[in-house]
This record gives C-alpha cells, sequence and structure tokens, in this order.
C-alpha cells in the first residue's frame, strides 16, 4: 500500500511536470513571440472590363503583394531576389543587355516574358548557386503554387508601369463582369456604357471635343474626329492606342499645340472602365 | 450491479498484486477520459451527411469515369482486361469545391486528422526505433558475451510491444478518416499509389510474423544457431518496419514534392517516378534518425519512472542503466539530427524556392524560434543529464571543473540560436533602434551566426559525452597516444571550434546566397572533431584501468527529470515539425498540382497549432502509460533489478 501510494505520487509528479513543461511551450507561442495570422488562400482575381484602369493597376498591387508572393523575394528583407521599384524604367534597357536571351521587343514584353521564363534574363547575383547567372531561381508565376493568369499578370505589369510613372499598355481586359467579388473594387462601380456613342455621352466628351459618330461637339478641346490619323505620330514610340489611353488617363502627358493645360480633368483613369476605354480607343481610331 | 462488482473486485486485484500496474491503469484512465469527454462529444452522423456521403461517392464515381475518359490518350500502359493484364487509367486531379469534402457532425475534418494522424507516427517512431537499437543492444549481447545486454533488449521489446498494435490501430483509423473526409483526395492518391499500397499492406503481416516470432521466441532461442535465427529473425522485423517507414515516406514527399505527373498532374504511370521525388530521401534519413533519438528519449522516460519508483538498490542500478543506454540511444541520434533537418530544408529550396521561403522567412518563420526553444531544451536536458552521470564515476571529480565553461558556452550558443532575426517594434521604437533589427542583438539572427551556434551546441554536447565516458577510466601504458593523446585531443577541440567560429564571421561578409554554403565546412569539422576524437579515446584507453566501481544507481532525482525534459521535448518538437511539413503544402493537397478547396484550407495559426499538438501529446502521454502498464501487469514478482 505504501509502495502504491509512492508510485502514485511519483506518477503525479512526473504527469504536472510534463504538463508544466508543455504549458511553457504553448505559453511561449502564444506570448513569447509575434501572432502571425497566415493570409487565407488566394481566390481568382475578378478582372473585367467593368473596371476603371486605377482598379486595374491597384488590383496588380494586390497580387503582387497578395496571392502572387513576389514580396517573399522582392523585398529589401534577405536580398533574396532583385528590387523591382521602377522595373518598368529599367525593362526596355534590359533588352539590350548581351545577357538578355528572350524575345521580347518592348519593355511590357520583357516583364512579362521575365515572369513567365524567369531564366530569359537573370539579373547579376540573382542566379541559381553555381549557374554563373545563367538560371534563375524564380517559378514561372504562371504555373504551379502561384498560377496567375494572363489577366493577373497583365495587372501586375500595369501596377510596375504605373508605379515607374510610365504609361500603362497592357492589353485591357473586355467582357462584363460575371458576378460583382464579394467587398471587390467593381462592387459599387456604375453600369458601364455599352456603345462609344454612350461613353462619349456618359463622361461628357462632347461639351469640350467633337467627337465620331457625333454630330455635335465643344472646341475647348482639340477635334478628336481626325485622330485615328494623328494619334500613331504625336509621341515617338508610342501607338495610336496608347497614346489615347494615356491621353484620357493623364492629360499633361501631351498637350495639343494651340491648347492649354490643367482644362481636361485627370480623374478619368479613375473613372472610365476598361471596356470603356476599349470603345472609346476604337471609336478614335475608326475601327470596329 | 454485477458491472461494479466486476470493477471492485479488479481493482482489488490489481492494486494488490501489481500496485504499479494499477496506478498506471488510474492515470491513464483519468487522462483518457478527460480529453473525450472534451473533444467527442457527439458521434452521430446526421441523416442529411449521409445523404451528402453517398452523393460524394456518386460524385467520386462520375469524376474517376470522366478523368479517364480524358486521361485515355496518356494511359499507353492500358491493355486489354479480357486477358488478364494490366489496367491503368491515370487520373487529372478533380478541381474540389467545399460541397466535395463530407462533413460528419461532431468531427471537424482537419483536426480529426490532424489528430489521429500524428498519434499514428508517434507510435509508428516508436516502434520502428525500438527493434532496431533492440537488435543492435542484443547483437552487443551476443559479441560480449554479456546477457545484461540480453535482458535489456528484451525488456524494451517487452515495452513497445503493445506500441505495435496502438500503431496500426491508429493507422488503420487514419486510412478509414482520410476515406471518409477526404475521399477524392485518397481516389485521386490511389490512383498512383494504388498499387504499392496493396504491397504496404502486405508488409504487415510480414512485420507481424517477424514481430511475433522475434518477440515469443527469445527465450527459446537464446543460445547457439537459434540465437542466430533469432538475430535474423529481428532483422527481417527491422527490414520490413523501415520499408514500411519509406513507402509511407513517399506519399507524403509526394504531396509536398509531388513527381511522376505532367503539366496537368496527370500520372504518368511510372509508380517509381512518383515514390523518388526529390523529397523522399531526404524526408526518409530525417525521419529515421528522429526515430531513433525519439525511442531512446521515450524507453529512458520508463526507466527514469521505474527508477524512481524502484524498492530496492538492484532495482534502483538495473533501471539507471537502463534509462543510460536509452538515453546514449537517444543522443546517438540526437547529435546527427540538425544536420539531416537542414539537408531536408536545403533540398526543399532545390525543389520550390517559394516553399522553401515560406517555411523559414514566411508565415512559419517564427516557428523555428519556438523550434530552438525546444531544441536548447532538449540540448540542455541531455547535457544535465551527462553531468549527473558523473555522479556514479569515482573518477568523476577530475572533470567537474569543466561543467560550468561548458554550461555557459551551450547557454550563449542556444541564446544565439534563439534570437530572432526581425524584431517585431512599433515605428517610434524602430526610429529609436534605427530599424527592425537591433545593432548589437541582429548580429545573431542571421543564419551566419545560427550554423556557428547550432555546431557549437553539438560538439559541446559530444564533449559532455566524452568526459563522462572516460571519467573512470584511466589510461595505463607509456605509448605516444596514452602519454599524449588527451593533449591532441584538446587541441583538436580548440581548432575544431575555432574553425566553426571563423567560418561563422566570415559568412558575414558573404551574400547570402554564399552564406549558407559555408555551413557545409562548418559540419565537416563538427563531424572531424566527433569521429576523430571518439577514435582517440579508444586508442588512449586501449590499457586502461578502473578507477573505482561504477555506481549504478548512485543518480540524483532531479537527473531522472531531465529525461522526462527530454522525452517530452522530443514529442513535442515532433508534434510541432509534423505541423509544419504538412502546413507549408499550404491551400494543397498535393502541393501545386491539387488544390484543397475544403473550408480547413487555410493555415492555422502558431498558438492555435501549439495547442491543438499539446492536447495530442496529453493523448499520447495517456496511451504512453497504458503502453507502459501492459507489460508490468503480465511481470512476474521480483523479475526485475537484473543488473
Amino acid at each position: 500500500m505504501e509502495a502504491t501510494k509512492k508510485g502514485n505520487s511519483e506518477l503525479g509528479k512526473i504527469l504536472g511536470y510534463s504538463l508544466f513543461i508543455m504549458l511553457a511551450f504553448v505559453g511561449f507561442a502564444k506570448f513569447g513571440i509575434p501572432l502571425v495570422i497566415p493570409e487565407l488562400p488566394p481566390v481568382e482575381e475578378k478582372i473585367t472590363g467593368a473596371m476603371t484602369q486605377d482598379q486595374m493597376v491597384a488590383m496588380g498591387d494586390k497580387i503582387f503583394h497578395g496571392k502572387g508572393t513576389c514580396t517573399l523575394c522582392h523585398s529589401p528583407v534577405g536580398g533574396r531576389a532583385p528590387l523591382l521599384d521602377g522595373v518598368a524604367t529599367r525593362a526596355p534597357e534590359r533588352i539590350k543587355d548581351p545577357r538578355y536571351k528572350g524575345k521580347a521587343k518592348t519593355g511590357e514584353e520583357y516583364i512579362r516574358e521575365s515572369m513567365k521564363e524567369p531564366s530569359t534574363y537573370v539579373v547579376a547575383g540573382f542566379g541559381k548557386p553555381g549557374t554563373n547567372d545563367t538560371v534563375s531561381p524564380m517559378p514561372q508565376i504562371d504555373k504551379g503554387a502561384i498560377g496567375l493568369n494572363d489577366v493577373e499578370i497583365n495587372a501586375v505589369i500595369a501596377y510596375f508601369q504605373k508605379s515607374s510613372g510610365l504609361p500603362v499598355t497592357v492589353p485591357l481586359p473586355t467582357g462584363a463582369a460575371a458576378a460583382p467579388a464579394a467587398g471587390g473594387a467593381e462592387a459599387a462601380a456604375p453600369k458601364p456604357a455599352a456603345t462609344a456613342e454612350e461613353a462619349f455621352n456618359k463622361y461628357g466628351c462632347v461639351t469640350c471635343h467633337k467627337v465620331p459618330g457625333i454630330a455635335e461637339g465643344g472646341d475647348m478641346g482639340p477635334d478628336l474626329t481626325k485622330l485615328a490619323s494623328a494619334a500613331g505620330s504625336r509621341k515617338p514610340g508610342m501607338s495610336g492606342e496608347m497614346y489615347i489611353i494615356e491621353s484620357i488617363s493623364t492629360p499633361n502627358a501631351y498637350v495639343v499645340k494651340g491648347f492649354d493645360p490643367d482644362i481636361m480633368p485627370g480623374d478619368f483613369a479613375e473613372k472610365v472602365t476598361m471596356s470603356e476605354m476599349n470603345l472609346i480607343v476604337k471609336a478614335l481610331l475608326g475601327k470596329k | 450491479m454485477k458491472v461494479r462488482f466486476m470493477f471492485s473486485h479488479l481493482k482489488k486485484m490489481l492494486s494488490q498484486r501489481s500496485p504499479s500496474a494499477y496506478r498506471f491503469g488510474v492515470a491513464l484512465a483519468s487522462l483518457l477520459v478527460i480529453p473525450a469527454a472534451l473533444s467527442f462529444n457527439s458521434l452521430e452522423i446526421s441523416q442529411p451527411v449521409l445523404k451528402a456521403a453517398a452523393e460524394a461517392v456518386s460524385v467520386q464515381k462520375v469524376w474517376a469515369n470522366e478523368a479517364a475518359a480524358a486521361a485515355a490518350p496518356a494511359a499507353e500502359a492500358k491493355k486489354d482486361e479480357k486477358k488478364g493484364t494490366e489496367v491503368w487509367a491515370p487520373l487529372a486531379p478533380p478541381k474540389l469545391e467545399a460541397k466535395d469534402y463530407p462533413v460528419v457532425k461532431g468531427f471537424n475534418s482537419r483536426i480529426t486528422v490532424w489528430f489521429i494522424a500524428q498519434l499514428h507516427l508517434f507510435f509508428g517512431a516508436f516502434v520502428l526505433a525500438v527493434p532496431i537499437f533492440v537488435w543492435l543492444i542484443e547483437l552487443t549481447g551476443v559479441i560480449t558475451k554479456d546477457e545484461r545486454y540480453d535482458h535489456m533488449a528484451h525488456e524494451f521489446m517487452k515495452v513497445a510491444m503493445t506500441g505495435f498494435s496502438l500503431a496500426a490501430s491508429f493507422g488503420g483509423l487514419l486510412s478509414i478518416a482520410l476515406v471518409v473526409f477526404y475521399p477524392q483526395f485518397m481516389l485521386y492518391m490511389t490512383g498512383i499509389f494504388g498499387k504499392v499500397m496493396i504491397f504496404y499492406a502486405l508488409a504487415f503481416f510480414a512485420e507481424s510474423f517477424f514481430l511475433y516470432t522475434y518477440y515469443y521466441g527469445w527465450d527459446k532461442m537464446s543460445d547457439g544457431k537459434a540465437k542466430t535465427i533469432h538475430l535474423s529473425l529481428g532483422l527481417g522485423l527491422n527490414l520490413a518496419g523501415v520499408f514500411l517507414m519509406m513507402v509511407s515516406n513517399s506519399w507524403a514527399s509526394f504531396m509536398m514534392a509531388p513527381s511522376g505527373l505532367d503539366d496537368a498532374g496527370v500520372f504518368k504511370g511510372d509508380v517509381w517516378a512518383a515514390i523518388n521525388g526529390h523529397l523522399w530521401n531526404p524526408v526518409n534519413i530525417h525521419r529515421f534518425v528522429a526515430n531513433i533519438a525519439y525511442g531512446g528519449s521515450l524507453t529512458a522516460a520508463y526507466a527514469g519512472y521505474k527508477f524512481l519508483t524502484a524498492k530496492t538498490a538492484q532495482e534502483k542500478a538495473h533501471y539507471d542503466w537502463m534509462g543510460y543506454t536509452s538515453f546514449f540511444i537517444a543522443i546517438i541520434g540526437l547529435l546527427p539530427l540538425p544536420f539531416a533537418g537542414y539537408w531536408l530544408t536545403k533540398e526543399i529550396y532545390d525543389y520550390s524556392q517559394q516553399m522553401g521561403i515560406t517555411l523559414m522567412g514566411g508565415a512559419f518563420a517564427w516557428l523555428f524560434i519556438l523550434q530552438a526553444v525546444l531544441i536548447g531544451t532538449i540540448f540542455l536536458s541531455a547535457n544535465y543529464y551527462l553531468w549527473c552521470c558523473l555522479a556514479r564515476s569515482p573518477g568523476a571529480k577530475r572533470y567537474t571543473f569543466m561543467i560550468k565553461p561548458i554550461a555557459i558556452v551551450i547557454v550563449t550558443a542556444f541564446l544565439a540560436w534563439f534570437t530572432p532575426h526581425t524584431l517585431v517594434m512599433t515605428s517610434k521604437e524602430v526610429t529609436q533602434i534605427g530599424g527592425a533589427h537591433h545593432p548589437l542583438l541582429g548580429k545573431f539572427g542571421v543564419m551566419a551566426a545560427k550554423n556557428t551556434a547550432v555546431n557549437f551546441l553539438i560538439v559541446l554536447t559530444f564533449l559532455s559525452f566524452q568526459i563522462y565516458q572516460r571519467s573512470n577510466k584511466r589510461a595505463v601504458g607509456d605509448d605516444f597516444w596514452a602519454t599524449n593523446g588527451t593533449s591532441v585531443q584538446i587541441g583538436l577541440y580548440v581548432a575544431g571550434l575555432a574553425n566553426i567560429l571563423s567560418l561563422g564571421i566570415y559568412s558575414y561578409y558573404l551574400p547570402a546566397s554564399v552564406r549558407i554554403g559555408l555551413s557545409v565546412p562548418q559540419v565537416t569539422t563538427t563531424l572531424i572533431v566527433i569521429v576523430t576524437s571518439f577514435i582517440l579515446d579508444g586508442k588512449i584507453f586501449k590499457k586502461s584501468e578502473e578507477m573505482g566501481e561504477t555506481q549504478w544507481g548512485n543518480m540524483p532525482v532531479r537527473s531522472q527529470y531531465a529525461l522526462f525534459t527530454l522525452t517530452i521535448g522530443f514529442t513535442w518538437l515532433m508534434g510541432l515539425m509534423g505541423y509544419v511539413r504538412s502546413a507549408i503544402r499550404q491551400h494543397w493537397h498535393v502541393y501545386t498540382v491539387f488544390r484543397d478547396n475544403s473550408p480547413d484550407a487555410f493555415t492555422p495559426t502558431l498558438p492555435y497549432a501549439a495547442s491543438v499538438v499539446t492536447v495530442i501529446v496529453c493523448v499520447f502521454i495517456a496511451l504512453v502509460l497504458f503502453m507502459f502498464w501492459m507489460p508490468m501487469l503480465a511481470a512476474k514478482k521480483g523479475s526485475s533489478g537484473e543488473h
């Protein structure tokens, strides 16, 4: 009986001690180190023509810092991958580098290619060890765990271009949203225009401009009925399509001779949806 | 009334005939009942759930047919079924939705599977490890003709016997739980590993055969040729165990780093390619080594309890010896474990930098600070036990002066390992300090310091062990090694530690991608110091004399608590690392191929995981008490105290 009591008491002490150690571990996990709440599983972003350019850029920002997991490496902590501040400005220079092995012709194409085939150009010092900077450790972001689709990739490129102070040149998404994403930016957006005429009237373009397809128009701004032939040559190296997009989203980027700057509102990038932008560009370029 | 009478009769019988067995029973019952009452308040499967399960089965059928049809061109291996040849239709991973996951009332799918899988792993690891060192101890007994080894090996085996049943039971339960809660995942895995699974199941028969003949034939096959047959049975048992471990590891490593699939995740038909993935061997090695350390620590805890409750000096001496042997086995596994861990992590990085960074620099970065605390606890308790062991040796006084310096270096190394890289601060604090890194302590947060610290920990733990091993010996003779060997060893330790430290400091001046490569010469230095010093001990004490009789049983009570700390530290650490190994797949059943879209696909936070691990370990302890209680129940009075 004495032995039983001793044994029970010893066992009690051992179990109590074991529990104490485990509680110390849990306590340290709970109070000793900062609480990190891992992000929820990513969802496919709803990027549609109903978004504005700024919303698409914002979406690119969100993907860059979230689903794309880009900042795991492209951040000052750890120095694992080159920082991407101003990457869109540097991109055209990369193409001229003798080490460049890709097929891109423009900065936009270079960035897209870098995401899909990271080894076409590896920034010095960031290649896989032992490969002399010929093989990138970066995963293909349109495959595997990240798996961004083309529209998401374009949104990220748009974010890079905008944050580098360049015009957004990526192909614009078309089509209406299938359904507004919960809490998404498009939830509060007004119904997009269905035709170019609707878009010109919706944003009051005809108040200052003459536009194709509408008889009446103002003269405070340049006549846009003949823009189709002039747009492509306004800015060297910039297509007519991109010139129009830039003129709508950043009016002071190029001011037509004889007109004053700061007259046209600068907030159309926040208002005009991608599908509307497509309609306007096509109409001004005389395309159907 | 009848039940109550039977219970009181059983209680009376157990408390009188086997007090220790009765104590274990009481503890076991109380530890089992509480979590059971808390966790499983309802086992009911409601009608809607049964309906959903039936629908899920029909969905599976449709999906399997569709997938097989879609993959038909790829199924070149498909042959005519009528001729009796193989039919193999590769399956594409399905895109599941939350509704595709059956819901069973009263159960959370993930926690249930987590619980069962971890308990299965705990027991699986134990019963894989014990026969390995039992076999080695038995072999030692045969070679040295010392029967004490044979008796101890037999007792270890006795302790582990119930563990086999528990490991198998949890394995079966895990299979059922996976089929019930994740049927489509299991269908996909079976589509790839189905053939291997059959061999896996058959291997259990082989293991059972070897296990029972090995254990029950122990006394019958005790000498001569029969002993050789007995050892062969033990070898067969171990081979079957390792085979089982490696096969099940291949499923886990496939989920982390899938192989043998095309771009769409469709199995290409080569099972070996699916098994022999990028992480299979690193996981095999890491688990094998860890299992040895873990198995040793569990039997050490058993011996520790028996030591504390021993009634006679002889019994105490026996369990002290058993505890030390178990501890020795645990240390043999512990010392190479960090290297195996580094290799596994390196291979994870090689496979997917994204996964590697998620592990070490992303959401789980702080987990490794907790891991450092646990490993520090394990190393400190191991060293403390070794210092206590010096009490057994009359000649140990020559070495006790070394304990304090070793303790200081070990604690310093632990603190360096424990220091986080980035501090979490308010913007005001960041401004005051001048960045997210502390100007002085921040230096200890990078891998340069941590690699150095872990190598110091390993070398000095080996030094503590070596001191104990030689504490009761005196070299005799005047040959070179007997007179100068110790000086050579001192020089070796000093040069080795200086080299590790220099490499660590030098690596601060290198880019991060190159820095990690310096861990290789550091590890090599550690291994050279350990192996060479061990060999030198053999040369120095080739002719030696004992400085007195080793006083087995002369150990303070606190030394046994160091063993319990070791066991709890190991067990909890295994649970934690089980969580992170699985969690770095994030929202994927099979990484990058088969997405987890269940409601539980999110990654749990560290405190949440720590709480779950603690409850699992509590349940495990309860079951271990049951496992230890079994041999005591069967023990004959006065059978202990063999030493």
